[in-house]
């Protein structure tokens, strides 16, 4: 059994008087796929959110490759308004509230539910400026271009990349005149070029028909093989979470309400109940 | 006694400028309200307001001269608003705001044309500008009327926006502009309304503001115009009676300050507050989600 | 990446194009008359040049809308106006009538120059830390501020020893004045100042076309997905403020070199709105625009709407040419482009050989589906 990559472990979001996310608790595996999936509303990308920094949660802790990298208790007014469980446990930790970005660092890279490209730049642009963080040129010898190997190797990954998504043909077309499937095909490129260990897809195949989203799964298998990584993703595909995913943890109104393999969540009374039988149409 | 009797003069002088920047305060917060837009034209359209005054009080008697005024003044926003920024409802706010900046620069040069640059003289209104004395200190009568005044005027506002039916689309338009929209509110007749009574205000602060200070110059707007955003930034952008508070303690403070004998940071003082406001509380002291906003 | 052929031809048209521009301007100052008013205007668009291209920089490149700029300017050209006086004229009583000068030492021209730029971006990193964290408007209306405060204190008479109070600075260096090193050889001073701004503005081109431009240009399409690929927002608008106002306080030494004097009550809010007014008509994001923008800018307002103002012109008894009319004019053309032509004259584009070429095809290929439509 392979250690756990991604560790939340009683993660709580709260907004005002809402909580989003209630003691969340999961493990992603290091080289597995993992589904997180739901009804809508369920807090799902909220939970992302809080996995890449974008909230700090409430309450909670998060640990990336054996790290403690996020950690946060109810504080000021929200200690009296706390509505979540384990309010206590962890008042003596020290919160850790990094920016999404300190995240992407440790190796953690996103995409978005709603398409978020550079829409002024270039297919290859997009993917090269996601290079930036690796980059190990500073502001004055990029200026001056005094690390010309630097820059030729940012290109070469970059094309590199954009290769084997199949988009090097577009690689000068504006990012956001490709058509829809292809856009969420950069929007993966690009959080590759961030050199991830852990990839968090957030519904990557919403909008797709069947065929389309078989051909997806098949990818990000591909993928998953060819950069040994470790992919968490949020989907409402059921055949696309069934076939391809190693693990899927079920959440419904924040709550975390079953994990297992996907033969294991077929079977779970709870699930078809709070979930696949009425998302099914 | 000797304390209350120095300080009294730059006290009442406080109030006075703060009853002023109020008026003026009010259509830059509600404008923001509605369109998320710093109006940097409205401090142009009150040194306008000036100018009419000054144009229409040599050839009409004051009684005709001052309701024109507010009228040209009220015809001035009101054009503004429809040829400046309506035609950009749809492009991004940097652009607005930039077409603002060019209102500005366009009422000032026009100003700078006609009064061919020189400070013009503004026209004593009798009894508004007659001296009188309050506890010894000599003042114009102006001084203790603007207070009153814009308080009346503040209050005959909100009592406008809580109950008229226009009053409440502004409300709705300041909460949720598409929504108000699909509930078929007239969106650009609410935005007008706006301007008109935001160009109004300023016109009546107008009015006080240079019978207090005798003349008018082409660049007299552009200060107090930002003076009067920073005190509806102060009072919490898109809260009426925050700008009025904000404006109040602004108008004091900048007397008090010129009373200290630091004049050259009079001006400096009120962006001092304004970015400490913006650090320490964004939303400024009334900018909560409780007080109604325009 | 190896170039491709037509790339370095196109790198060689423009270093010609270039070139060419600066030695036209050498063959001018040679030839035409130097008070002839064709130089006052190239001097002064290409100060105005660089201080559009530094706010570019900010508002069309990294999306951050300051207003800061003319408080920038002010703390460069006072800078170099300081450290660049002769001691003996700071110590005397032509220039400090009121105060005891207590900066007793002086520097080059291109020290002061670079310090200018310096000291301004000194002053961006510190404003910088509590202002960046604001949004939009409110980050302009903050930088706004700081810039009338930076004048206020200017002219603040405890500080007269070294600003000279609210009087005007003289005696620097100005662009009449520079020498080739080592020699008596003046330098044709408008050549000299557009080399410079040249110089400062190829910087800034060099950065955007950088890594870090990218990054730049990442967080003004989308701040939430240039942090999620690791770009550290703050560090990264700092990082422009800093630049952009480096090239600000330069901008504002060469003003300062250009006008011989230099007064705080100059550096007034409505600098920076002519600036700004100059990005927009050259176009937000293009630095060639920028320079297009200035050149005209300036030429419309001071040299070719000047006939509006002679009142000679008036026929028949109508007083409509007067003083003033030009800027009213002129006004409103800037209205016209801000309303109806918002890309202003570039869009975002830049003016290159490759550009050019395929504008020029483009109106050949329009030209013929019209005359494809006529047959």
């Amino acid at each position: 059994m392979s250690e756990a990559l991604l560790r939340l472990e009683n993660v709580t979001m709260q907004f005002g008087g809402v909580v989003a996310v209630d003691s969340l608790s999961l493990e992603v595996e290091t080289g597995k796929i993992v589904a997180l999936i739901g009804p809508n509303g369920a807090g799902k990308t909220t939970a992302f959110n809080c996995i890449t920094g974008v909230y700090q949660p409430t309450n909670g802790l998060i640990s990336f490759d054996d790290k403690l990298v996020v950690s946060g208790h109810p504080t000021g007014k929200m200690k009296r308004d706390y509505k979540g469980s384990n309010s206590e446990k962890y008042l003596d930790k020290e919160i850790i509230d990094p920016t999404p970005d300190e995240i992407t660092r440790l190796g953690i890279a996103r995409t978005f539910q709603n398409i978020r490209l550079w829409k002024s730049m270039s297919v290859f642009d997009n993917v090269l400026t996601a290079k930036h963080m690796r980059n190990r040129q500073n502001v004055f010898t990029a200026t001056f271009r005094l690390d010309r190997a630097e820059e030729k190797r940012m290109r070469q990954e970059t094309m590199e990349l954009l290769e084997e998504q199949n988009l090097a043909q577009y690689k000068d077309d504006l990012a956001v005149s490709l058509p829809y499937g292809l856009q969420r095909r950069l929007e993966i490129a690009r959080a590759l070029a961030t050199d991830p260990k852990l990839l968090l897809l957030d519904e990557p195949a919403a909008g797709m028909n069947p065929q389309e989203t078989l051909e997806l799964g098949e990818f990000i298998v591909e993928i998953q093989k060819k950069h040994n990584l470790t992919i968490f993703m949020i989907e409402h595909h059921m055949d696309l979470v069934m076939r391809f995913c190693d693990k899927i943890y079920v959440i419904d109104f924040g709550k975390l309400i079953a994990g297992g393999t996907p033969a294991e969540i077929k079977n779970n009374q709870r699930v078809i109940d709070a979930y696949l039988g009425v998302a099914e149409e | 006694m000797s304390l209350f009797q120095t300080w009294l003069p730059y006290l009442l002088a406080g109030i006075s400028v703060g009853g002023q920047y109020a008026l003026i305060a009010i259509g830059y917060t509600m404008v923001y309200g509605i369109l998320r837009l710093i109006n940097f034209a409205h401090g142009d359209v009150f040194m306008a307001a000036g100018l009419i005054m000054v144009y229409l009080s040599t050839a009409l008697p004051l009684w005709i001269a001052i309701p024109l005024t507010l009228a040209l003044t009220v015809a001035l926003g009101f054009l503004i608003e429809r040829a400046a920024y309506k035609p950009l409802r749809s492009a991004p706010r940097m652009s607005v705001m930039i077409s603002a900046i060019g209102v500005s620069y366009l009422i000032q040069n026009c100003a700078l044309y006609f009064t061919g640059g020189l400070a013009k003289v503004y026209p004593p209104i009798p009894w508004i500008s007659d001296t009188v004395e309050v506890f010894g200190a000599i003042t114009k009568r102006v001084t203790l009327i603007t207070p009153i005044l814009s308080l009346f005027l503040v209050v005959a506002l909100v009592l406008f926006i809580k109950k008229t039916k226009v009053g409440i689309a502004m409300r709705a338009v300041a909460r949720d502009f598409e929504a108000s929209q699909l509930m078929g509110i007239k969106i650009n007749s609410v935005i007008s309304a706006t301007f008109v009574i935001g160009s109004l205000l300023a016109g009546v602060g107008s009015l006080l503001y240079f019978s207090n200070y005798a003349s008018v110059t082409p660049t007299s707007g552009g200060m107090p115009g930002l003076k009067c955003f920073v005190a509806a930034v102060f009072g919490g952008i898109g809260s009426i009676p925050g700008a009025v508070i904000g404006a109040f303690i602004i108008g004091i403070c900048e007397n008090v300050i010129k009373g200290l004998g630091w004049t050259t940071f009079s001006d400096a003082f009120t962006f001092a507050l304004l970015i400490v406001i913006l650090l320490v509380k964004p939303t400024g002291l009334f900018g909560e989600k409780s007080t109604d906003k325009v | 990446m190896t170039k491709t052929k037509e790339e370095k031809r196109d790198a060689i048209i423009a270093a010609c194009c270039i070139g060419a521009f600066y030695v036209l301007i050498l063959i001018l100052e040679a030839v035409v008359p130097a008070t002839h008013i064709l130089f006052s205007i190239l001097k002064k668009s290409a100060v105005y040049s660089l201080a559009a291209v530094s706010m570019n920089l900010l508002n069309g490149f990294t999306g951050l809308f300051s207003l800061g700029q003319a408080g920038f300017m002010l703390l460069g050209a006072y800078t170099y106006a300081i450290l660049n006086m002769p001691t003996e004229l700071k110590l005397g009583t032509s220039v400090y009538k009121y105060y005891e000068c207590a900066i007793h030492f002086d520097m080059g021209f291109l020290p002061s120059l670079l310090l200018a730029g310096v000291i301004a971006a000194v002053f961006a990193a510190l404003i910088g830390i509590p202002v960046l964290r604001l949004k939009s408007d409110y980050l302009a209306i903050a930088t706004l501020g700081f810039a009338e405060i930076i004048r206020a204190v200017f002219q603040w008479e405890a500080l007269g020893p070294v600003t000279n109070g609210a009087n005007i600075l003289s005696g620097f260096t100005d662009l009449n004045h520079i020498y080739i090193p080592f020699t008596k050889i003046a330098i044709p001073p408008t050549f000299f100042v557009m080399l410079l701004s040249g110089i400062c503005i190829a910087i800034v081109l060099l950065l955007i076309n950088s890594s870090f431009g990218r990054a730049f240009k990442a967080i003004r399409d989308d701040e939430i997905a240039a942090e999620a690929m690791g770009i550290n927002l703050f560090k990264h608008k700092e990082m422009s403020f800093i630049i952009s106002s480096f090239f600000a306080g330069i901008s504002g030494a060469l003003l300062a070199m250009y006008q011989f004097t230099v007064k705080a009550a100059t550096f007034k809010t409505a600098m920076t709105y002519e600036i700004l007014l100059i990005v927009v008509i050259g176009g937000i994001g293009s630095i060639s625009g920028s320079c297009i923008g200035s050149f005209l800018f300036i030429a419309c307002n001071e040299w070719w709407l000047r006939f509006l103002d002679e009142s000679s012109n008036n026929i028949a008894g109508l007083n409509i040419f007067r003083s003033g009319f030009r800027k009213v004019v002129f006004s409103l053309i800037i209205m016209v482009i801000v309303l109806f032509f918002r890309k202003g004259l570039m869009g975002d584009k830049e003016l290159t050989a490759k550009n050019v070429r395929q504008f020029i095809a483009g109106k050949k290929s329009e030209k013929k589906a019209k005359g494809g439509e006529k047959a």
